[in-house]
């Protein structure tokens, strides 16, 4: 058995009020590649941040042991000392610098007040060679693609003396190409170098293709360590560690309500990148809701729910949408929010902090904000007695704990904040309304309470869209579940039906198949133009 | 919970409080170095009427600070470019003459020159101010589709008018008049922007003075109506407040509350009575406070103002349409600016070359003085209004005393940066006791489930996102760490 370089001792990590890393333990050897994997939010990214000194000693309990002494890291400067250097996932370069600046940004060469441009670019073009990046290093980060920017980040790392090197999500920006030529410089590094290094992805078959070892984290602890050369490592082995929970009654029951007709159709559905537009993120989608109903869509992050979802409410989201949206029948075009709110439609969106909520305002403002003409005469004047009251009304009814309905929403904990945004929400009174991961980073009790009033939105009549990357919720608590991946809808069964396996069983039995799909999509795409 | 909270009220007006603070400060200083009372009512009300530019710039200013800390350079050059404007079209000037006046070719000393025969004739006052208005809203329409549609950042777009409109004004001047000013504004003009309402009324062509002991009867009855009016307000809404069952404050600080108002309108309706009547410009400034103080407390176009300035993503999502909010808060600014442009153009009965000058910087530091956040997305025209009034005392309380200039400006600037870092500290350190607050809710929330949940859920319970992190400890954690050290 090979050296341990690192070993990290019974982790644990509070944030105010919650525990996102609960007695982690991870161990990783010398010249491993090891990946960690778990569901958005099981900690993961904390657990890294940790290990770099992003989160000071001091405040997790634990120890961090490395190459055999204990750490105690108080700025990321302290681990990249030790050679532990992280990628995140958020390309950290500057784009109008040149690669070879931007490689030794922090780490100039030369004397302490001069740089030496001629040995920076020297160097800088060394390490391009070991990554296998034929570009000079003269070139400007924004004049390469986002694949070769991923491979500077690492020649950076590199540069740095890196001895363990950590890469959150590497390829989540990449396409497939891209994706396994990095998966192979990893390999390569591992093999020529000796580089140890630690993965953290959703895409199970880059993992499998690249780790010897996979850790499952799970609700901020460590599960198990699969090793690849005695365990089974396929996709549903990993999966089933990943979502591993009993099913219990944390989902309340809905009686008694009637399933109308489709209240919501959208045909053929196809959206592109706003930045990068040849890329598709949404790619022929078809979907209805009908009234009374939930409906669940279920993918990893990144598989274009959002993306789908912020489309379709007044193209607020991606370019080049194309496709068939009917509301109750009717073929309607939304070209602004405005518009899709008046049509009866409501996006709840999961980064209610940065899109959803005003923080500096009080909970009466944002709960009256998608639905201003409700509280004022003649759309312009304010009734801010009615406004008082509607807020009153919707903090009872959705039981938000709340001094006054004056409290800043800044100041309400998570649970309580995405009550706010749904009353927002439930006030414009929408007929469609499209929760975006409406229980992420709320605790359980407050999660009972979001199903609750999901079940109550059903049963007075509205079609209730949930998107979620949590299996248990979605399978709890729809009537019926779509599943996306890579862009596409790839499954789609009634809740009885479902199981975490048959749901993995689309994703993972439709990658192979989408790979091929999505080259010859990609040969029509470039023949069109 | 009762939700009359005495501190909670110091705490709201800390700013007016600070400005009393200041004001009988300066009186007790004055009176020490000078020997008398150098903010005498008269030299307040002066104070008020000199300023009339700082409260309608500073509406304007608060309206594009709300939409997210904008600011707009060019209001004070804008000022002077409107008043050449002005005084081009009503006052006959060379530049006039040579365009519409009537020219005629003789012969002097053997050579053909042309010879102006008739002066151009000015445009009357409302089409001289029509015309200005038109310029106002045109570069304000310019300017808020730079902004808000190409994106040009505020500062840049309004440094470019800054710089631009002080050219053009003194250009104007330069070739209207051989020393760069024009006065001998008619009095029509004079009296829409200066002057006094009803010092006196025409009978028979003989001016009667409406004066008793000495003061203007029309004043006096206008404070008291609108006193009676504030009084007739506060009740009615707390009356209404209380049939409905809202929190309402209790009866005594009403009855406070109008009693001061009724004092501030009265003593500057007296003041004024002494000296001939309502000044025109209090009207426009009472006017132009009272619209903005209802657009933005009690509209639906305030919210959508104070929202994009709040959280811009979370805004265009609740369907409010950023850009026209954007494109109308420099549109907004470019009117009130011809209004100050002309109230300044009268008063000093003349356009000339330096009108106007650092006017932005006046309307700005009245904003952020007045607890307007300089990121947007709060802020109120009282607090503009005190702001505004609290740099002018300052301003003259240290002329009177006999402070240097330069000593008011180092003074002026300290008060500026003073006032963004208590809005900042105070900002923070209520953050820090709510975080602390909503820590101990969860714990004892938790506590709760501990007892009602089984044990495997109560696992299940404690975990968390990490996405979920809020995002505030983090910038804070240095500080949460050494405390729990």
């Amino acid at each position: 058995m090979a050296k341990v370089l690192l070993e990290m001792k019974s982790i644990t990590k509070t944030f105010p009020g919650v525990k996102a890393l609960d007695n982690v333990n991870l161990k990783v050897a010398e010249g491993e590649i090891h990946a960690l994997v778990g569901e958005n939010g099981a900690g993961k990214s904390t657990l890294m941040n940790v290990l770099s000194g992003i989160y000071p000693f001091g405040t997790y309990e634990g120890d961090i042991v490395y190459d055999g002494e204990v750490c105690r890291f108080h700025k990321i400067k302290d681990s990249e000392k030790k050679g532990i250097v992280i990628i995140h996932q958020e390309l950290a370069l500057v784009p109008y610098l040149t690669i070879g600046e931007n490689m030794f940004l922090g780490n100039e060469q030369g004397s302490k007040w001069c740089i030496d441009w001629n040995k920076t670019y020297a160097e800088a073009d060394k390490y391009l060679e070991m990554v296998g990046l034929t570009d000079s290093s003269k070139t400007l980060i924004k004049d390469i693609g986002t694949g070769k920017q991923q491979l500077v980040e690492i020649a950076k790392a590199l540069a740095k003396n890196a001895k363990l090197l950590i890469l959150d999500e590497p390829t989540s920006s990449l396409n497939e190409t891209d994706s396994r030529a990095l998966l192979d410089l990893m390999k390569k590094l591992q093999k020529e170098q000796g580089m140890t290094m630690i993965i953290i992805s959703h895409k199970l078959n880059e993992v499998s293709y690249v780790a010897d070892k996979i850790t499952v984290v799970r609700d901020g602890s460590t599960i198990e360590t699969l090793d690849s050369k005695t365990d089974d490592i396929s996709e549903t082995r990993i999966i089933k560690g990943m979502v591993g929970r009993e099913i219990t009654d944390r989902f309340p029951k809905r009686h008694d309500v009637r399933i109308g007709d489709v209240m919501m159709e959208v045909n053929n559905w196809t959206v592109y990148h706003p930045e990068f537009s040849e890329r598709k993120v949404v790619d022929d989608v078809s979907i209805n809701v009908r009234s009374g109903e939930v409906v669940g869509i279920y993918g990893l992050m990144g598989a274009g729910r959002t993306e789908l979802a912020m489309s379709i409410f007044g193209r607020s989201y991606g370019i080049g949408i194309s496709g068939e949206l009917k509301l109750g029948g009717r073929r309607v075009t939304l070209k602004s929010p405005k518009m899709a709110i008046k049509a009866g439609l409501a996006y709840v969106t999961e980064d209610r902090k940065g899109n959803g909520l005003v923080l500096s305002n009080s909970i009466l403002r944002n709960t009256t904000l998608a639905n201003l003409e409700g509280v004022s005469t003649g759309g312009i004047f304010l009734d801010q007695d009615k406004e008082t009251e509607v807020a009153q009304e919707y903090v009872e009814k959705l039981r938000t704990k709340t001094p006054s309905v004056e409290q800043l929403v800044g100041n309400l904990s998570g649970g309580n904040q995405q009550k706010v945004l749904l009353a927002k929400w439930m006030f414009a009174n929408p007929d469609v309304l499209i929760l975006d991961e409406p229980t992420r980073g709320i605790d359980v009790g407050a999660k009972y309470e979001i199903y609750c009033i999901i079940n109550d939105l059903a049963k007075a009549g509205k079609s209730v869209i949930m998107i979620s990357s949590e299996l248990p919720e979605v399978i709890g608590m729809s009537d019926r579940i779509y599943i996306m991946n890579q862009a596409k809808i790839v499954g789609e069964m009634k809740a009885s039906e479902a199981t975490q396996e048959n749901i993995m069983a689309c994703i993972v039995g439709v990658r192979g198949e989408s790979e091929n799909a999505e080259s010859v999509n990609a040969d029509s795409v470039g023949s069109e133009a | 919970m009762n939700g009359f909270d005495m501190k909670n009220v110091m705490k709201k007006n800390v700013m007016a409080l600070a400005l009393l603070g200041i004001y009988i400060l300066f009186i007790i200083l004055g009176f020490v170095i000078k020997g008398q009372n150098i903010l005498a009512p008269a030299i307040v009300t002066s104070l008020i009427e000199r300023n009339a530019y700082v409260f309608i710039l500073g509406a304007g200013m608060l309206m594009c600070m709300l939409t997210g800390g904008n600011i707009d350079l060019s209001v004070g050059s804008v000022v002077c470019f409107i008043g050449s404007v002005v005084g081009l079209f009503s006052v006959e000037n060379r530049l006039l003459d040579q365009w519409f006046g009537v020219w005629e070719e003789q012969v002097i000393d053997g050579e053909v020159t042309k010879v102006l025969v008739q002066h151009a004739q000015p445009l009357n006052t409302p089409l001289a101010i029509l015309v200005a208005l038109a310029v106002g809203l045109l570069y304000g329409a310019l300017l808020g589709f730079l902004i808000a549609y190409v994106r040009i950042p505020p500062w840049i777009a309004t440094l470019a008018g800054y710089l631009a409109f002080r050219g053009l004004g003194t250009q104007v001047l330069t070739k209207a008049s051989a020393d760069a000013a024009l006065s001998n504004f008619p009095e029509s003009l004079k009296n829409i922007f200066g002057g006094s309402v009803l010092e006196y009324i025409r009978i028979n062509g003989e001016k009667v003075y409406l004066d008793v002991l000495g003061m203007n009867i029309p004043c006096v009855l206008a404070g008291v109506l609108a006193s009676a009016a504030v009084i007739f307000i506060m009740i009615i809404s707390r009356k209404k407040k209380v049939a409905k069952g809202y929190q309402a404050d209790p009866k005594w600080f009403v009855a406070l509350k109008c009693v001061i108002l009724t004092a501030i309108i009265m003593f500057f309706a007296i003041e004024f009575s002494f000296e001939g009547g309502i000044p025109v410009v209090v009207l426009w400034i009472g006017g132009v406070l009272i619209l903005y103080g209802i657009i933005t407390e009690k509209t639906t176009i305030g919210r959508h103002f104070m929202t994009v300035g709040g959280n811009a993503e979370s805004a265009r999502l609740s369907g409010i349409n950023n850009r026209l909010v954007m494109f109308f808060a420099y549109l907004n600014m470019a009117v009130l600016t011809v209004i100050a442009a002309m109230i300044v153009t009268v008063r000093a009965s003349a356009a000339n070359s330096t009108a106007g000058e650092e006017y932005e910087l006046d309307a700005i530091a009245a904003c952020i003085v007045g607890g307007v956040s300089a990121y947007g997305g709060s802020g109120t025209i009282v607090g503009m209004v005190v702001g505004a009034t609290m740099i002018g005392v300052i301003n003259q309380g240290m002329q009177l005393i006999g402070v240097d200039q330069n000593w008011i400006k180092i003074v002026k600037g300290l008060v500026l940066l003073a006032a963004v870092v208590f809005e900042i500290v105070s900002k923070n350190s209520n953050k820090k006791k709510a975080s602390k607050k909503k820590t101990a809710e969860e714990a004892t929330k938790q506590l709760e489930d501990v007892a009602e949940k089984a044990a495997e859920e109560l696992v299940a319970g404690t975990t968390v996102e990490a996405d979920a992190e809020p995002d505030v400890e983090i910038p804070e954690g240095g500080i949460a760490i050494s405390e729990s050290q």
